[in-house]
This record gives structure tokens, sequence and C-alpha cells, in this order.
């Protein structure tokens, strides 16, 4: 889905997010901009405050103070299943797949919002009811196509291989339609294998889908591959920003990574 | 066509072997021996009919078939046309197996004791709030132990409606189930933050609280003691009863013409029941597989990822909350209609308890299981009565054992099969 804000304009823009929890502040002025069709990673030490930093973009958290500005609205009041209504979808560190459901029916739950909920018009199989069925169907295929996983459609999701429940979890995201995907760590637990294709789909999200994605990840050689910017956190704070190339070469960045020299 | 041809004549022959023996022959005594003659001309007339509709039906199968809109165009890949066509058999199998059931069900009336009759009825009321309760825990995963509550909005609805509103049955019922939604509608609300363990202790307190309103609340409900001559349900104006008890109605057996009997209104009651459940099971087998079926399942599974898919969790929790009571509803009105005579005393916490056991045993999620488990519940005890009072201390046994070998319940549920065609 294509955004509709201009070219220059970003496609989500945080600023100054502090998450408080009681006397611990998880995230202190962090501030990110990510654009139209870019792929942005977050890195940072174990604990230095990625993933609430995440929670709050997806509003699992309301930040204590700063603004997000996603679309040209501010969303950091909305509950969560506001904002992944308006097109910022998340996946989550540890696999959250409805793992009794088949994965054909983890694709059109997620669907919901396309679909005709009304209840008569269900019960009696109207026309719109059958024709938005059939869509929900259409794209669910087109991604079970596109993460390679056609032939496992009728498998409970539960009993998928790992790699697989990770591709699912995306192209669960994807049939939603998002304008923004966040990745919380897609890569954790995948073969090196794995991980190319990982990186090879999140690519073609961008070139083919025409999608921004957000991403938290520690395999270094993903992230510098991929990214088109990175913003480094350590404690909760901002440490760095810039393309993989200078992020690299950034000696606070090695600092935090490897300690004092 | 070659293949065609001798695929035909087989059947034919088949036709002929079965139908020829049954219906052309016939045993006649003479001078008090058996000897087996020829059928008239007539009969032997109409087996040759038989047959050649069968040969030429065979001959020409895939094109009356498709003709009738049942088998893919031909132009398919062989493969993907037979795999279709194996699917359509199977879906039509499906039906005539489930029309012949219903048959059967409504058939086996006619036949059997009235003492029967009466337990196959209140089978049937516990398969309905089996159904319904099904909704709830099993696909919503809300552990909801004062479901009895809603059983008891429903029947004491018509009972009250028809006592100062005069209401008959069949305008009572959908004012019911409206109500009992609306009771699981408000009780949904405060209980939407709760999972688990906290919503078991609200959901219990509900149901209390609702058979204590209704114990104490004596000037309208009559308190402990209930409500009595509830009326029965009519046909379209005709009571079941020897005399007519409201003006205006007329009696079944006057109007058909037939002599009197009292297992009229027990087989009535019955076949009522069983249209109810049908009504019930279609409903539910459709929500199943529509969008809000679906969110159900999802919130049981993960609520967190439903809400990171921008599932609205309130109104999909409030939605089964309220559904599920709906049910309730309808069969509480229907128990009410049945007894004639209602009490706090018909909703305690064990009627609760019973359902929910219905619900497990079945198997979470399982409409084939409620109903095999709503069986196995009432019939059980019944026929465990020579035990005397042992009775439910075996029943108990039964259970226990049922859950070690089968935790999964009599009849799982199963993920339903989506045959998609990849034409990517």
């Amino acid at each position: 889905m294509m955004p509709n804000i201009s070219e220059n304009e970003p496609v989500l823009h945080a600023e100054n997010l502090i998450m408080q929890f009681g006397g611990l502040v998880a995230v202190n002025g962090v501030s990110l901009d990510v654009y139209q069709k870019q792929i942005v990673s977050i890195i940072g030490p174990n604990g230095a405050g990625k993933t609430t930093a995440f929670n709050c973009l997806s509003g699992f958290y309301t930040p204590t103070s700063g603004t997000i500005r996603f679309m040209d609205e501010d969303i950091h009041t909305l509950p969560d299943f506001k904002i992944s209504l308006k097109g910022l979808v998340r996946t989550f560190q540890h696999v959250r797949l409805f793992k009794e459901m088949t994965v054909i029916e983890n694709l059109l739950v997620a669907q919901h919002r396309h679909v005709n909920t009304g209840l008569l018009s269900g019960l009696f199989k109207t026309g719109s009811y059958k024709r938005k069925e059939s869509e929900a169907m259409e794209r669910a295929k087109h991604w079970l196509n596109k993460v390679d996983m056609f032939d496992v459609a009728n498998r409970e999701a539960g009993n998928l291989s790992y790699g697989q429940q990770r591709r699912l979890e995306i192209a669960r995201c994807m049939v939603t339609e998002p304008s923004l995907l966040l990745l919380d760590e897609p890569a954790a637990g995948l073969n090196p294998n794995e991980t190319q294709d990982l990186n090879k789909l999140i690519v073609g999200l961008k070139e083919e889908e025409n999608i921004s994605v957000l991403l938290i990840e520690h395999d270094m050689n993903l992230v510098m591959e991929i990214s088109d910017n990175i913003y480094v956190i350590n404690q909760g704070q901002p440490l760095a920003s810039g393309t993989p190339e200078e992020i690299r070469n950034n000696p606070d960045v090695i600092k935090a990574y490897l300690g004092e020299v | 066509m070659k293949k065609n041809i001798n695929h035909s004549l087989f059947t034919a022959l088949i036709t002929f072997i079965v139908s020829f023996p049954l219906l052309g022959l016939s045993l006649v005594s003479v001078n008090g021996s058996l000897t087996i003659q020829g059928a008239d001309n007539s009969t032997m007339i109409m087996i040759g009919v038989a047959i050649s509709i069968v040969f030429i039906f065979q001959l020409y199968r895939e094109k009356i078939l498709h003709m009738l809109g049942m088998l893919p165009t031909p132009s398919l890949p062989f493969k993907q046309a037979y795999k279709n066509s194996s699917l359509e058999k199977r879906t039509t199998l499906k039906k005539v197996f489930m029309v012949g059931l219903i048959l059967c069900v409504i058939i086996w009336p006619f036949m059997s004791s009235r003492g029967a009759i009466d337990l196959a009825t209140l089978v049937l009321i516990y398969v309905m709030l089996g159904l319904g309760l099904n909704i709830v825990v099993g696909l919503a995963g809300l552990l909801d132990l004062g479901y009895v509550a809603f059983y008891a909005v429903g029947a004491y609805s018509y009972a009250l409606l028809s006592e100062y509103l005069g209401l008959s049955f069949w305008v009572a019922l959908p004012i019911g189930g409206m109500l009992a939604a609306l009771f699981g509608f408000l009780l949904g609300f405060p209980v939407l933050r709760l999972r688990g363990d906290y919503l078991a202790i609200v959901t219990l307190g509900f149901g209390e609280i609702i058979r204590i309103l209704l114990n104490n609340f004596t000037s309208v409900t009559g308190g402990p003691n209930g409500i009595s001559s509830i009326p029965k349900p009519t046909l379209f104006g005709m009571e079941f009863g020897r005399r007519v008890k409201e003006e205006g109605n007329t009696l079944f057996h006057e109007v058909m013409g037939i002599a009197y009997s009292s297992s009229y209104k027990v087989i009535f009651l019955y076949i009522l029941a069983v249209i109810l459940v049908i009504f019930t099971l279609f409903v539910i087998h459709r929500l199943m597989r529509m969008p809000v079926g679906r969110a159900w399942e999802a919130l049981r599974e993960d609520e967190i990822a439903c809400r990171s898919l921008g599932l609205n969790r309130t109104a999909i929790k409030l939605s089964a909350f309220t559904i599920g009571a709906a049910f309730a509803g309808f069969a509480g009105c229907f128990f009410a209609a049945r007894q004639g005579f209602i009490s706090p005393e018909s909703f305690t916490f064990i009627e609760s308890a019973i359902i929910l056991a219905i619900v497990v045993l079945g198997g979470m999620g399982s409409q084939v299981g409620v109903i095999l488990a709503a069986i196995a519940m009432t019939v059980l005890p019944e026929l465990a009565r020579g035990f005397d009072e042992y009775r439910m201390l075996m029943f108990g046994l039964m259970m226990v054992l049922m859950m070690i070998w089968r935790p999964q319940g009599l009849a799982p549920a199963q993920r339903p099969h989506m045959e998609i065609k990849n034409d990517a």
C-alpha cells in the first residue's frame, strides 16, 4: 500500500521518546525517522531498550513522554489495535502464531479488517461477504507463495519448523497490507541459509511491496547488508545514527559493543 | 468412452443382480409348499426401466453432473478435476448422511416409549446449552462458570412474559434469546480485562447473583415457589392438551381428526427441540467459519498477537459472550415451556458444572463432541440408576477415567481443511 504522504516526509517520526517504569528509564530520549521505502535498523547491546522502544511505537506501551507521528497523525495515545489498523504492524521477538490454527487460518485471521464481519451477511453468505472472503483467500494465497509455504497451507502453525514459523509471521503481517512493518529480531534462531532467505524477503518487501521496514536485529551481517539507515541505542539512550558505513566506523558504537579498550 | 461403456455395463449388471431377485421373484405357496414365481409384467418393466436409467446415467455421467453443476468444467487439468470431483463426492455424501440422520432422529420418537422421548428432549436441551457454552469456553477460551444464569434468564423471560403479558411461546422465544444476550453483553463489559481463574470467579458470582435474585424477588418471580402452569408451546394455534386452555386455540387431535393421546405432546416437544438444536448447530457451524469465529479462536490462542494485527479484543470477547448467552436463552425458554414449572432450584451451580463438563468431555470447540457428551452426561446417570446411591459415585469415576484416557475429549475439534487451488 502506497502511503498517501509526500515523498520526503517520514512515514514514522518519533521524537524524544521516554519510557519510564517506576525508577527505571528504559527508553530515554530516543528519536527516529523512517522514510518511504526505507529499511531502518535499531541495534544495541542486550537490554538497551530496543524492544521497549518497539512496544512504544506499536502502542503496546504508552510512552511516558514524547511524540510519535505515523503518516502525519499522532498515534502515541492510540490503543495498540488501532495503530495496527492504521498500517503499522509488528512481529515479536518470540514467534507469536496462532499455534493450533492452520497456516491459512493464521493468514485469514490477520485480514479481519478487510473482510465482511457482519453476522447476518456471513450467516446468509451474501455476495459482498463471499467476495471479501475470496479476496482474503487470494491475498493469503499470494503471500503463501511469496514465503514459499504453499505446501503446508493446511498444517497447524505450531507444527512448522522454526524458520517457517518466522516466515509465516511476516506473511501474516503482510496480508494486513501495512505501510510500515516492525520486525523484532526476525533472524534470531535462524541458520545461515534461512537468514539469507530472510534477507531476500525483507529487501523484496521494500522493492516490490513499497513498504518501509523498521528492524531490531543482532545479526550484524544482515543489518549492514540491507539497512538504509541505522540507529544505535545503548542503555536506553540514543548513541549514534547513520548509514551502515558510518555506524561501522563510529568509535562510540565500537566501544559500546566491545567495551573500553 | 470405452471405459465408460464398460463401467456402465457393470453398474447395470449390478442393478440387475440386486433388484431382480428381490423384486422380480416372489415366493408363492402352492398346496402347502413354497415355489418361486416370476413377478407380474409391470414389475419386470419397472426393473428394466431402472436398469436402463442406471446404464444411461453412468454412460453420460460427466455430462449430466456437469449440467447439474456438480463437476468442474472438464477443461481443467486431469489431476485437479479428479481432486475436485472427489471432494464434491465427499460433500454430497456428507449431505446425504446428514439428511438421513435428521430423518432418523425425527422418525425415532414414533416408535419409542414416552420416557425415552422425554429423556431425549432433555438431552437436546443440554446439547443446545453445550453448543452455546462451547462458543465461550471452547472457541473463545473464556472460562465461564456462571453460564446457567443466561439459561435462567431465558426460562424466566418466557415464564414472566406469559404470566404478565400473556405472550405466546413463539413470541417469547426470540425475546428470551435477546434478553439473555443482553445479560451476556452486560456481564461481558466488567469481565473483559479478566482472564482464566479471575474470569471464572466473576462469572461464578454472576450465576449465583441471578439465582439469589430470582429466589428473593418474591413479588415478581414467586421466589422459591417458582412459577407454575406455564403454557406449553402451540403448533399454529393448536394445543396438545385434552382440553383447550387458552381462548382462540384449537386442539391438535380434533383438527387432525385423531383420538387424543398424551404422547403427541411429548413428540411435539421433542421435534421442536430437534428443530431448535438443528438451528443452533447450523448457526454455530457457520459462525465458526466466519471471520468472527476465526477471531474467537485467535483470541484464545494468543491475545497479544491479535492486538498486533488490529483485532479489537473487546468487541470479539463481547460477541462471544453475547452470542453464547443467546443460545442459553433459547434453551431456557424451551425448558420453561416443556416443564411448565420453573423455580430457582433448576438453575444452581451444578447445572453450570454439568454444561461445562459436556463441553470439556466432548472436546473443546467440537460440535460433534458436545452432542456425544450431552448424550453421555444425561443418559449414563439414568442407566446407572440400578446402582442406587452409588450412582453419582459411578458417574464421577467414569468422568475421572475418561479424563485420564482421553483428555482431549470424546471427539476433539478438527481444523477445517481448506482446499486451495494454486494457480499462481
